[in-house]
């Protein structure tokens, strides 16, 4: 993998929109980015008319700071909030129907591998939890199934925010929304083990108010999705409007959930972590010295 | 060392010994000649992609026009997996689903003799329309195909591909929509394609399913289109019924796409992005200007419009018309009616009764232009049709509406699995033109220049 490719040819750098030149100029295209730079460079994602302290928000930015190659990546949503501030970022983004988009990124994947073989091309679903769960529950299972090589990233905010606070399968039970008056009637769904069964290579929780580890995940996620095999991330992104979370206490309402339903879990299989580790060169996964090895040292 | 390996499996699954290299199965049961049903056999040892793979590439001018052709006896999937062969497809998705399977189960092949590249069975409708969607995007070449409820469960995405801009093709080998169930032939899901914003064929026979899917990739990928085109069929009768068709040699292909040209960029991170809510009139939602999805709109039946010229190269126009000059009586038909149609102008002639057949062959965009100097002088029109709506007669009506003093017999109309008999369509023919009441097609589907006080009386008893 290169990132020398984005650059401009002499003589063309004035033809490219002001946008483009600025990504590369200012921003994380064709160089690394990391959270702990945000602040400091031109975001892909900056503008956006999410609501005053949306914890989904503050996820895609760091989400889409942690793509490995921002400049190579096609993001594919459904209805939603998280499409609001997707579809505003620099970067490609596929909003088709209602619960298509692990069919669309299915075919996108594959199409895109016919034409560049090696050189990556990294698809990202990021749906809400209704997109995902109810309406686009066939098609995110089936692509699992099928080993589709991309990644599946959950904005829950246990809601159907975008349309007014409706009651999802991911809602808690017991929660009295829209559509259940008398509060949900049975428990939130467990996509985090269907993943698992379904045979995704890596799944993870995560909640927004730790950047570094989302940073993390998901970029272990993107790149096991190249070669490996499907990929899940789970993210709690609450709705600070449908659950009246006063904006200055959106975090320690992640905190709170984070200890409550969202403790980090990671879910990594054999062959992801050798190839994270002969590839990438995590350490992590690298095999550990024999304990006895290091005594003798 | 090869040829004793090949001297091993040269037995019949009888184990008998097979001495012949040709394989002997060049006739069917009733002894018309079979040339393509079966893939040559090919040696084990031999790469299953060989032959694809020394495919030469002709430009479309030269595959439709000029290419010599060669007649073989097959059935309708078989002429769609022909058609594929020689496309250049780079990706095909199946769903099974009578009476298309067939068909995919043939594209399946072709996929794994390396003519198509990529090829899976995909969940279900909706999951397969939005892969569709997905690689088309990507600038890969896609076919699928589907039928009657399967349209229907897919006709969310498929309803969103012109509005993507996305140049894939789809074939509809129609059947009847549920509910009661059923699996028989009836036509009626195009009526629910009609109005999607896709350029929309309808095949009379193998030969034209043959045909219209190779034009559809290269009209469907013009960059003054740049549109899904979908291919109809009546589902059995062409499908899988045999029929002549006259096929280019299987060595050539059309070019491949070519989606850096694409007058829309595809969805490959090769052109610098367009943020779509703020700077492409693609998906604007809560925050949409509402004459920016009308100029969309616009501009997708104007690419409808603009694909005319192109099926005139190509398909050598959006109709045909045969023996119509001069006659007062005329059948416009399309798909299978169109066949049943030739057979009863042959049995009206015996009767001394000079019919005309129009055969549409083009419903999106539809041959308004065409029809109306043809049906001028027209005193008979006779629409026969395989669905209970009779969405056709609704299109040459209004078509010719002010151009034509025909009475217009929208029917006979057969559905629900019925077949057509042509003296049905004859009855209309004569009844027509002699006043008799017909016993199929009621009084208010009887449309133009008509006795109104016999349509009060109709309308007075039901």
């Amino acid at each position: 993998m290169s990132l020398d490719y984005v650059k401009f040819s002499p003589g063309f750098e004035g033809f490219m929109p002001k946008e483009y030149r600025d990504m590369v100029e200012h921003g994380p295209f064709g160089k690394k980015t990391s959270v702990s730079q945000m602040g400091s460079f031109k975001e892909i994602l900056e503008e956006h008319p999410m609501c005053a302290g949306c914890a989904m928000t503050l996820f895609i930015r760091l989400a889409i700071i942690a793509f490995p190659n921002p400049e190579d990546t096609i993001t594919v949503g459904t209805a939603g909030c998280g499409r609001l501030a997707i579809s505003q970022a620099a970067i490609p983004f596929v909003y088709g129907n209602y619960g298509d988009q692990n069919g669309v990124a299915s075919g996108l994947s594959r199409g895109l591998r016919l034409r560049f073989g090696d050189q990556p091309k990294d698809v990202v679903v990021m749906v809400g939890d209704g997109g995902m769960a109810d309406i686009g529950f066939s098609g995110t299972l089936h692509s699992w199934f099928r080993k589709e090589k991309f990644t599946t990233i959950m904005l829950d905010n246990e809601v159907y925010g975008n349309t007014g606070g409706q009651e999802s399968g991911m809602t808690n039970q017991g929660a009295v929304l829209k559509m259940a008056p008398l509060g949900k009637k049975f428990e939130k769904m467990d996509m985090l083990s269907m993943a698992k069964l379904a045979g995704c290579a890596y799944v993870a929780t995560v909640v927004p108010n730790n950047p570094r580890r989302v940073e993390n995940v998901i970029r272990k996620a993107v790149l096991i999705a190249r070669e490996v095999g499907p990929t899940y991330i789970q993210a709690y992104t609450s709705c600070n409007i449908e659950y009246a979370i006063p904006t200055d206490k959106v975090l320690e309402d992640c905190k709170t959930v984070e200890d409550d339903r969202y403790k980090f879990s990671e879910h990594i299989t054999e062959d992801a972590r050798d190839y994270l580790a002969d590839r990438y060169g995590y350490k992590e996964f690298m095999p550990k010295p024999a304990m006895a090895a290091i005594s003798k040292a | 060392m090869s040829e004793s390996l090949e001297a091993e499996v040269k037995t019949n699954p009888q184990g008998d010994p097979i001495t012949s290299l040709e394989p002997e199965q060049k006739t069917n049961p009733q002894g018309d000649p079979i040339t393509s049903v079966a893939a040559p056999k090919i040696e084990a040892r031999k790469d299953p992609h060989a032959e694809a793979k020394r495919q030469r590439e002709v430009t479309p001018e030269y595959m439709f026009l000029e290419a010599p052709r060669v007649r073989e006896f097959i059935t309708g999937s078989e002429s769609a997996k022909e058609a594929v062969r020689r496309s250049s497809v780079d990706l095909s998705i199946a769903y099974p689903i009578t009476p298309q399977s067939e068909t995919m189960q043939l594209i399946g092949v072709l996929y794994g003799e390396g003519y198509v590249k990529e090829y899976y069975r995909g969940e279900e409708e909706y999951g397969v329309m939005s892969a569709i969607a997905g690689a088309s995007r990507a600038g890969v070449r896609c076919f699928t195909a589907t039928a009657g409820p399967g349209t229907l469960r897919g006709i969310e995405p498929i309803a969103s591909w012109p509005g993507h801009r996305l140049p894939a093709v789809a074939m509809f080998t129609c059947r009847v929509v549920n509910a009661p169930l059923a699996i028989q032939p009836d036509n009626i899901e195009i009526c629910y394609l009609l109005n999607c914003g896709m350029v929309l064929f309808h095949a009379e026979n193998q030969q034209d399913l043959f045909d219209f899917l190779m034009v559809a990739f290269v009209i469907g990928e013009k960059n003054d289109v740049t549109l899904p085109v979908g291919v109809a069929c009546d589902g059995f009768f062409v499908t899988h019924a045999r029929g002549y068709v006259r096929m280019q040699d299987r060595g050539l292909k059309l070019p491949a796409r070519e989606a850096w040209r694409g007058a829309v960029p595809v969805l490959d991170a090769e052109n610098p992005p367009a943020r779509l809510s703020r700077d492409a009139p693609v998906q604007k939602s809560n925050f949409m200007a509402y004459n920016i999805h009308a100029v969309w709109q616009q501009e997708v039946w104007a690419a409808v419009e603009r694909s005319r010229k192109y099926i005139d190269r190509y398909m050598g126009g959006l109709l045909t018309a045969e023996n119509v000059e001069g006659a007062d009586v005329l059948i416009v038909a399309s798909g299978s009616a169109a066949a049943q149609s030739r057979e009863a102008i042959r049995l009206c002639k015996e009767k001394g009764i000079d019919v005309g057949l129009i055969k549409i062959r083009s419903l999106r965009p539809f041959p308004i232009a065409e029809l109306r100097p043809l049906c001028a002088k027209a005193k008979l029109i006779v629409i026969p049709e395989f669905n209970y709506v009779g969405w056709l007669a609704k299109e040459v009506a209004a078509a010719i509406f002010g151009h034509s003093k025909a009475k217009i017999v929208a029917g006979p109309h057969v559905y629900g699995g019925m077949s057509m008999p042509v003296e049905m369509i004859v009855d209309e023919v004569t009844g027509g033109l002699t006043g008799k009441r017909s016993g199929n097609v009621p009084m208010s589907a009887m449309m133009g220049d008509i006795d109104q006080a016999a349509v009060a009386h109709f309308l007075q008893n039901i």
